[in-house]
């Protein structure tokens, strides 16, 4: 456990000693505050229209807000989440420290483990602060905890996908550049099949695309359902992720 | 302690080294010798277990590096040509991860780090971050990665690599003093240094051994004839041939400053006095007579010119060929 702790810390290290993570956080808790206010003041409005129409007004701030601001968080962190990946590998090579670190003697799976958890922790201090926007929420009005904290379920599974199809990239090459296009470029083909699966319909060959597209498995979440089969597709992209990456990594001392 | 059978490594079609074998024994220290491209580092990395071998068989300690490279690791201390360091990082912080990758913990970690800061010189720089440090340091703060865990086993790849002379010269003490102790091979292609700190020297050019002894052995072995220098005030022209006719010298070698003759003679015969006579009866001058033992710089300059025999100007060959006929140049001038 120690190497991979040692993995963990150092990797947090470079990440704050780097103006990326700042930066990368810094807009992406702005998108997301700033998208939150625009549905916020968006529901007001839909509340005042019915209280003039009706006298009163009951809005669903789950349907209103959450749901809304669930959907656009995934966009901002497809564009996000590769730069913050992006450096993890790519650097090693560049900066010729990935010999030592394969000489080191920690097992592969340990180094791919420390990589990801640390982006992971990273990712999961932001998510963390966006929590701010329910909970300041929460004290002006009433809603369902029960779907934000799926929701937040969702993004957490979501994030990790991400991260994990992030980190392979940057496992790909030894330019950071290239690596956040390409984890960028998977991730949207991952996202497109979502329409080309509803585009082909019922078939069979529309439902496996479906399937394979995270669109449906988070927005189940989103809505409140959790179900299983949502749960190890997530889980089992991320080990496919990880195992594939674990094997680019092992390739690349062979060239 | 280190044992190498038969390793051939090929980059595609590339051969970069070829049926290597070789030997370290516990506690001895050896100099991988060769010009540039001749597969040092390459041999490194396969012993590092970094890389697999095309084909034969590696072992470190007992373990096969290709069966369980995590056990040779763990004994193995490396330092690669570029000094690994991660340059957001302190030089105190680089070395408690590195102590920590290798599962040293509390009062043995700070033990480790204060030993190879204070044996290195890092004492100034510790709390400086990597990538602000000047080349000679970053190099220190490489070597400082590898001995950390004190490892039984060293390979060092050009250790010396951007160090000051007065660095260099405690570096190779530093070596020295882990003889006996530690098997260290190190890489380089510098001579001095090789007599300096080794047992033993093995060269390598063009992906082969051509020569592995110890360095005394390795220049009287290629001693195929003793050298004597003779310069002569009032040389006359005819000196060459007449000196040809002593008995016991092969050849004359003109072509250096005015009045200067290289003469090689039959191993194990002493023509100096021969020379001498003649040189004072003819009244020519005798200016200077000595006789030039090779040193290890030729041997090695003898060895990587043999390689233009042996590999008829494959594309293999390239390296070693241009380094072996620039050598030639240097050694005629
Ligand atoms: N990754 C690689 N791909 C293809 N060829 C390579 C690769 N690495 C090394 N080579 C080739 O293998 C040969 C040996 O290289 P190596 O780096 O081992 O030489 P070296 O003895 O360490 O040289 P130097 O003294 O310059 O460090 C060279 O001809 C080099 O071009
Ligand atoms: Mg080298």
């Amino acid at each position: 456990m120690t190497p991979v702790r040692a993995m963990i810390t150092k990797e947090l290290r470079s990440y704050f000693v780097s103006p990326v993570v700042y930066v990368v956080g810094a807009v992406f808790l702005l998108i997301v505050g700033l998208l939150a206010y625009l549905y916020i003041v968006f529901a007001g409005a839909q509340a005042i229209q019915l209280l003039q129409m009706h006298g009163q007004a009951s809005i669903n701030l789950n349907d209103l807000v959450f749901r809304n601001l669930f959907s656009s968080i995934r966009f901002v962190l497809l564009i996000i989440l590769p730069i913050l990946t992006m450096r993890l590998f790519a650097e090693e090579r560049k900066l010729r420290t990935f010999e030592f670190l394969m000489t080191s003697p920690i097992g592969l799976n340990e180094i791919v483990a420390g990589k990801f958890m640390s982006v992971f922790l990273v990712f999961l201090g932001l998510l963390g602060l966006t929590g701010l926007i329910p909970l300041t929420l929460s004290l002006f009005s009433d809603f369902d905890w029960y779907p934000v904290m799926t929701g937040y379920l969702g993004l957490t599974l979501l994030g990790a996908l991400f991260l994990a199809i992030g980190v392979l990239a940057s496992a790909l090459t030894e330019n950071q550049i290239v690596a956040a296009f390409v984890s960028f470029g998977l991730l949207l083909v991952l996202w497109l099949m979502a329409g080309l699966g509803s585009l082909l319909g019922d078939t069979a060959a529309g439902q496996v695309i479906s399937y394979l597209s995270f669109m449906e498995h988070y927005d189940h979440l989103v809505r409140g359902l959790v179900d299983t089969t949502d749960l190890m597709y997530f889980f089992s992209a991320l080990v496919l992720m990880l195992f594939l990456t674990h094997r680019v990594v092992d390739s690349a001392r062979w060239r | 302690m280190i044992d190498v059978q038969q390793v051939t490594k090929r980059y595609g079609h590339h051969t970069a080294i070829d049926r290597v074998t070789f030997s370290v024994a516990k506690g001895e220290v050896l100099a991988f010798l060769g010009p540039n491209g001749a597969g040092k580092t390459t041999t490194m990395r396969i012993l590092t277990c970094f890389m697999p071998a095309t084909e034969g068989t590696a072992q470190v300690a007992g373990f096969d590096c290709a069966e369980q490279p995590l056990e040779v690791k763990r004994r193995i201390g490396y330092l690669p040509e570029t000094p690994p360091v991660y340059q957001e990082l302190t030089v105190s912080e680089y070395l408690r991860f590195v102590g920590r990758l290798r599962g040293l913990i509390g009062g043995a970690l700070t033990a480790s780090m204060a030993r190879e800061v204070e044996r290195l010189g890092l004492g100034p720089v510790q709390h400086r971050l990597i990538g602000n440090l000047s080349r000679g340091y970053r190099q220190r703060v490489g070597l400082a990665q590898a001995l950390l865990h004190d490892p039984p086993v060293l390979i060092l790849d050009e250790p010396t690599v951007g160090l000051d002379p007065k660095q260099i010269i405690e570096i190779r003490e530093l070596i020295k003093s882990l003889a006996g102790s530690h098997s260290v091979i190190l890489s380089t292609h510098i001579l001095p240094e090789a007599t300096a700190v080794c047992q033993r020297v093995v060269i390598i050019s063009g992906g082969r051994i051509v020569a592995e002894d110890t360095p005394d052995r390795l220049s009287a072995r290629l001693r195929h004839s003793e050298k004597v220098s003779l310069t002569l005030a009032r040389a006359p022209r005819d000196a060459a041939a007449r000196l040809q006719q002593i008995a016991g010298v092969q050849q004359v070698h003109t072509g250096g400053p005015p009045g200067n003759f290289l003469l090689e003679c039959q191993l194990g015969r002493d023509v100096r006095e021969e020379v001498g006579r003649v040189a004072v009866t003819n009244d020519w001058g005798l200016v200077e007579l000595k006789s030039i033992s090779m040193t290890l710089e030729d041997v090695f300059l003898q060895l990587t010119r043999h390689e233009e025999g042996i590999a008829q100007g494959t594309q293999l060959a390239a390296e070693p060929v241009a380094a072996a006929s620039s050598a030639t140049t240097d050694s005629t001038s």
